[in-house]
């Protein structure tokens, strides 16, 4: 530990009981970013799930709006220690892009516009906790917020959460992802504090 | 702060000390993924993000990823081909080690 | 480019006390700090420092050093420029609580790119927005410490003429750095009897107060990252070699 410089506190770090280990809370939203913003048009955006088994299943912009719209209202809890309350959103369950997939993998790389990966377990995906979610706070998801859609896994640390989400590949095996890649852990529950490898 | 969000190579220097005693803004640095051969100071560092990702200023494939633990840190280099470090001038006649 | 090796000191973190405090502008505060193993440093440096609350919670942000080392009685002493940073989490501490004695932990200097050497005889063209002054402000002062003719221009964008950091100083050295140079560019608010109008730094400022590259200057430009980056395009297609063109982004850390 440093010298303590006298009358520095920090960022308040006092726990309130909605908020997981060592997280502070924050009004705003925090934009982070590993790379430029990727702009998509909307005409040539798709979402693709890709099984073990090579077979894909795609889906067009116009095509994702035609399907069952929800509105889930969460908390977000980022790995740099802020987390969000009461956070609204709509989009498309994955239970729902899911549905159809043939598969039997356990593992799902999440793959982004501009290249950012995450992995998952795919049964984290179902049950109702997770979307592909295109609007925040009734109006459309700005780029740097990543729209036009991104993935949305509140229950895991946001990094899980990928903007400008563009697919998914099933794995049997987990494959590590941007971020898993380079020290932070492969699954990140904010209530566990499992922020890095082996925590 | 959206497309602009990145800073210069320079601030690389701080965090990499603690690992390194090599001056990484006087280091040039080979880009894997473009061959662009540059100063490691002018590299894009994306630092609002879980850690600092260091760009090449050209491609903007990612050269250096650099993650701080609290007990631990996490160096990635795969995206640069090599480093070329100014030495001072002591061996007039270098070997192999 | 001749490289000396990074001194020791340099790698580690080392205490550091408040000696002395000077207001430059409502937002913008240089900090003296004495640093008793100082290593010395060059124009364009930069230093991190590091904030420790009672609980071990630690804060780190990197500041660029204003001007040259200065020898006081308990040792060197380092000035950094700190800009307030609405909502921040170090820059409001720096300003309002942190006092007179106390102790923070530095670590530096830092940086061996973005530097001036007072040995040089290039021109030399200055650019800053904003707090982006505070090390083209080190080179200044080091170019009149030692002593050199070498020609510089400086250009420097500001929101109002009270957000100018140096402001004195800078007026000062006009008079009597000889061969210093400084253009003014208003973002907001000009200052009374300023011809022209408030406008964001553009290829007219830049074309009229740097210098041609034919000369072959040395530039220097340091600001937000959206303002280097209009700067720094601007500079090379204008024919400056882009590894001539030095930058330095910084962005709201707080």
């Amino acid at each position: 530990m440093g010298i303590v410089s006298p009358g520095f506190q920090g960022r308040p770090r006092t726990q309130e009981p909605a908020l997981p280990p060592g997280q502070y809370l924050t009004e705003d939203f925090p934009v982070l970013s590993a790379g430029p913003t990727p702009r998509v048009p909307l005409d040539t955006w798709e979402f693709v799930i890709a099984a073990e088994n090579g077979s894909e299943h795609r889906w067009s912009w116009q095509e994702l709006m035609a399907l069952p719209q929800e509105t889930p209202m969460v908390d977000i809890h980022c790995v740099t220690r802020w987390s969000k309350l009461g956070t609204n959103w709509q989009g498309v369950s994955l239970d729902t892009l899911l549905a159809d997939v043939d598969t039997g993998a356990h593992f799902a790389l999440a793959h982004s516009y501009g290249g950012y990966t995450t992995n998952l377990p795919l049964d984290d995906l179902r049950g109702g906790r997770a979307w592909v979610v295109h609007t925040f706070d009734g109006a459309p998801l700005p780029a740097e917020h990543g729209g036009p859609a991104r993935l949305l896994v509140p229950h895991l640390y946001f990094w899980k959460s990928a903007k400008w989400v563009r697919g998914l590949r099933l794995k049997t095996m987990d494959e590590p992802g941007f971020w898993e890649t380079a020290g932070y852990h492969d699954y990140g529950d904010p209530w566990r504090e499992q922020r890095y490898q082996g925590d | 702060m959206t497309e602009m969000s990145y800073l210069d190579g320079n601030m690389l220097d701080g965090p990499m000390r603690e690992l390194f005693t090599v001056d990484l803004s006087s280091a040039m640095g080979r880009c894997e993924n473009c061959g662009m051969t540059g100063s490691m100071a002018s590299l894009h560092v994306y630092s609002n993000a879980p850690g600092l990702v260091a760009r090449c200023p050209s491609c903007e494939q990612v050269m250096l990823r650099l993650v701080r633990g609290p007990d631990r840190a996490w160096l990635d280099m795969r995206g640069t081909t090599f480093l070329q470090v100014p030495m001072p001038m002591e061996q007039p006649f270098p070997g192999p080690l | 480019m001749a490289t000396s090796k990074p001194p020791r000191t340099a790698n580690r973190w080392q205490v550091a006390r408040l000696v002395e405090r000077r207001v430059e502008t409502r937002t913008a505060q240089t900090l003296v700090l004495e640093v008793p193993d100082w290593p010395g440093h060059l124009p364009g440096q930069h230093v991190d420092l590091r904030l420790t609350a009672p609980d071990g919670y630690q804060a780190a942000r990197s500041y660029s050093i204003a001007g040259p080392v200065v020898d006081g009685p308990g040792g060197p002493r380092v000035e950094v420029t700190v800009q307030r940073v609405h909502d921040g989490e170090v820059s409001p501490y720096l300003i309002d609580v942190f006092g007179d004695g106390d102790p923070l932990e530095v670590r530096g200097p830092l940086g061996g790119w973005f530097i001036w050497r007072p040995e040089e005889t290039a021109p030399v063209q200055l650019v800053a927005g904003g707090s982006g002054i505070v090390p083209l402000m080190a080179m200044i002062r080091a170019r009149r410490a030692a002593g050199s003719k070498v020609p510089f221009r400086l250009i420097y964008s500001v929101r109002t003429p009270s957000d100018v950091i140096y402001a004195d100083e800078l007026r000062r050295r006009v008079r009597d750095d000889f061969g210093l140079d400084i253009a003014y560019v208003y973002t907001r608010e000009a200052p009374e009897g300023w011809r022209g109008e408030p406008h964001r730094i553009g290829l007219a400022d830049v074309n009229t107060h740097g210098w041609p590259p034919d000369l072959q200057p040395l530039t220097y430009v340091c600001g937000p990252t959206a303002f280097v980056e209009t700067v720094a395009d601007l500079l090379v297609g204008l024919g400056h070699p882009s590894r001539q063109v030095k930058t330095e982004r910084f962005g709201p850390t707080g």
